[in-house]
């Protein structure tokens, strides 16, 4: 990410129809943030702004040619940013918003396997959003809901007026058992501070801890919330999970089908770890939809950072460890059918000697 | 020696080309650049997306951010032939009788010179586009392959089937051959008398730029760090032959490759703005222009083969006088 100076940033935002997606459209493209976004969009629909920076792409999803099944790009989106990119001085950033059924995965794909669009733009976040009235209902009928927040780096909990505190727990709790990584905001009307949808840096290697500097720690529900927002009442959540990293969180909520799996350690063996993640992403990347963590690495005086997408994975050092901080180890998968035990057995075995 | 007479723009060229014997320049904002007894400047599309020389009829065929399709002909004449709506119009080609083909999302169109047009639909996004040489026959790149289709005509359309995503599509000069380029560093190639297929592969970069050498016995391609030049002489094209490698450097990619008009030499532009002419039969080398701030994007050499017209993606363009 050495370009990170020049390359254009974009947020993906995903969501069901009536999710609110066009409203925190309408709103990233009017209101005086002095940025400007070019938005790519499924179809121009209802946002009601004029502006020449909006284009409308078909969602157009290929496969690689290259026998991995879990190889997909979005080629209108390799298209239209390039198109786009001939002329950068017209915007500083760029929205891509999914259709409400859109599989999160090719879009982020397109990123980091088009060597044209990763040279000249950088992806920064995604950002889920979920009306918290009909969410139980759409993951009963579809798994492009689950994927979406499973994805997310940011979950737009939207609509939380028309839900009982009891209700929006619940909701909450079963966002956090799909998806333990990501931050959640409680919004009505999409009423999130465009700060903390737009601009994380959330894939990138140096920043997307420092943003979440309690990643993945005991109890970290409490600094996952947006304290800015209302309705704080009802923190059950802690009933479901957050205190046993150690074991996978399938399914003890009704049809949830992604788990996550939370590992930690110590100080790791380059010279095992780095192998071992090679073979785990290439075994079992069709069923990896996203995975993060910080390693340590046994004689090396940085942090390590390491994020993946399916069987892509980038690691990078991200920064000196601290004087006195703990030279710990923190993964975290999430995904589908993932065999928690044996990953956590082989990371354990993972440790420097 | 060479000589480069500069034109330094501002923005990304998209086109170079000679309308009449004027080098003209299309940039990404829509303006028409050219150098006619100074710099003049006239405005097409509202944001240029495809623009290509129409030989033929010696016009500049663009679609752009605004839905629409532009002819531009030498003096800096604008003309509008179509619009398609909102949606941006991301290929555009020419094809005989004055018939142009566009497209938009799903949909390729042709426009006769009569100005009626047709639409053709397909199940997937048109990638690209290009007319056959002879007879009224446009292909698509698509999805999985490749679409022949009849404009003129009524009748079902030739469906070319291969795997991956296809982004540009060429005709042989004789029409004997379909070559596409591929979001993958490949290329394929149908023979259309049987529909052999030709996988071209081994490239280290996505292929943007094709050109025939003369009489159609070449077929020059771009995304290495030296043109890539395929034997299509062979009643199968290039299958079971190796390529040449011409013009390589150590440092930079090529990414423009434009043929002489009539000798087997080609023009090869590079990652960082150099220009080379490389002959086919020695690979004997000369440098038409030295390093500059952008990749080359587009070259085209005059009717009486005597100048190279260049844009760069920094907009530091060019003709380049080889007679001098």
């Amino acid at each position: 990410m050495s370009d990170a100076q020049t390359q254009i940033p974009v947020t993906v935002l995903t969501g069901y129809l009536g999710a609110g997606k066009t409203t925190l459209l309408n709103r990233i493209l009017s209101e005086n943030h002095g940025k400007r976004y070019a938005v790519i969009v499924n179809e121009f629909g209802e946002i009601g702004i004029d502006n020449e920076l909006i284009v409308e792409s078909d969602e157009e999803i290929y496969e690689m040619n290259n026998g991995c099944i879990c190889c997909t790009v979005r080629g209108d989106l390799i298209r239209v940013v390039e198109g786009l990119m001939r002329r950068p001085g017209r915007f500083d950033a760029i929205v891509v918003e999914t259709t409400g059924l859109a599989d999160p995965v090719p879009v982020a794909q397109t990123f980091f396997m088009d060597d044209d669009v990763r040279s000249k733009t950088r992806l920064d976040a995604v950002v889920a959003l979920v009306d918290a009235k009909h969410l139980p209902l759409r993951l009963k009928d579809s798994r492009e809901a689950e994927d979406q927040i499973a994805f997310a780096d940011v979950v737009v909990l939207n609509k939380t007026d028309l839900v009982t505190p009891e209700e929006l727990s619940k909701v909450e709790a079963t966002i956090r058992a799909i998806n333990p990584a990501a931050r959640i905001h409680r919004t009505t009307r999409a009423g999130v501070a465009l700060s903390e949808v737009l601009d994380r840096g959330a894939f990138d290697l140096s920043r997307a801890l420092e943003n979440d500097p309690h990643f993945l720690e005991a109890h970290d529900d409490h600094d996952h919330h947006d304290h800015d927002h209302h309705d704080h009442e009802g923190h059950d959540h802690h009933d479901h999970d957050g205190h046993d990293h150690h074991h996978a969180h399938p399914s003890d909520i009704h049809d949830v089908t992604v788990q996550s799996v939370s590992l930690r350690g110590g100080e790791m063996d380059p010279k095992k770890f780095f192998p071992w993640i090679e073979k785990v992403t290439q075994m079992e990347g069709p069923n990896i939809l996203r995975l993060k963590g910080i390693i340590a690495l046994k004689g090396d005086d940085e942090r390590y950072v390491i994020q993946g997408v399916h069987m892509i994975i980038e690691g990078d050092h991200q920064r000196a460890w601290k004087d006195g901080e703990k030279h710990e180890s923190r993964l975290v998968f999430i995904g589908r059918e993932l065999d928690a035990e044996r990953l956590k057995t082989s990371f354990q075995a993972c440790h420097a000697a | 020696m060479p000589t480069v007479a500069p034109l330094d723009l501002e923005g990304h060229c998209l086109a170079a080309v000679f309308l009449g014997d004027v080098p003209h320049f299309a940039l990404a904002d829509g303006t028409i650049h050219r150098l006619d007894h100074g710099h003049k400047t006239v405005q097409a599309n509202d944001g240029l997306l495809a623009a290509l020389h129409d030989g033929a009829n010696d016009r500049l065929i663009t679609g752009g951010e605004d839905g629409k399709i532009f002819a531009v002909t030498a003096g800096g004449n604008t003309a509008e032939l179509a619009t398609a709506g909102k949606k941006w119009i991301t290929s555009v080609a020419a094809g005989p009788q004055g018939a142009v083909a566009y497209a938009s999302g799903k949909i390729a169109y042709v426009r006769f010179a009569d100005g009626k047009t047709r639409e053709f639909s397909h199940p997937r996004s048109v990638e690209g586009l290009a007319f056959s040489p002879k007879g009224m026959r446009f292909g698509v790149a698509r999805y999985n392959g490749a679409t022949l289709h009849f404009p003129a005509a009524d009748g079902k359309p030739v469906e070319l089937e291969w795997a991956g995503a296809h982004t540009g599509i060429t005709f042989s000069p004789d029409g004997g051959f379909v070559v596409t380029t591929m979001q993958e560093n490949a290329l394929h190639g149908w023979k259309l008398a049987d529909g052999k297929h030709m996988r071209m592969s081994g490239y280290p970069g996505k292929v943007k730029s094709l050109s025939w050498s003369a009489k159609g016995k070449w077929l020059a391609s771009s995304g290495a760090p030296a043109a890539i030049v395929w034997p299509f002489s062979g009643k199968d094209g290039p299958m079971g032959k190796a390529p040449l490698e011409l013009g390589t450097r150590g440092s930079a990619m090529v990414t423009s490759v434009a043929c002489h008009p009539s000798q087997d030499v080609v023009a090869v532009g590079y990652d960082d703005g150099m220009v080379m002419a490389v002959r086919f039969a020695d690979a004997r080398e000369v440098l038409l222009r030295r390093p500059g701030k952008g990749a080359i994007t587009s070259m085209m050499w005059d009717k009486e083969e005597r100048r190279v017209a260049f844009g760069s993606a920094a907009g530091d363009c060019g003709v380049i006088d080889i007679s001098a």
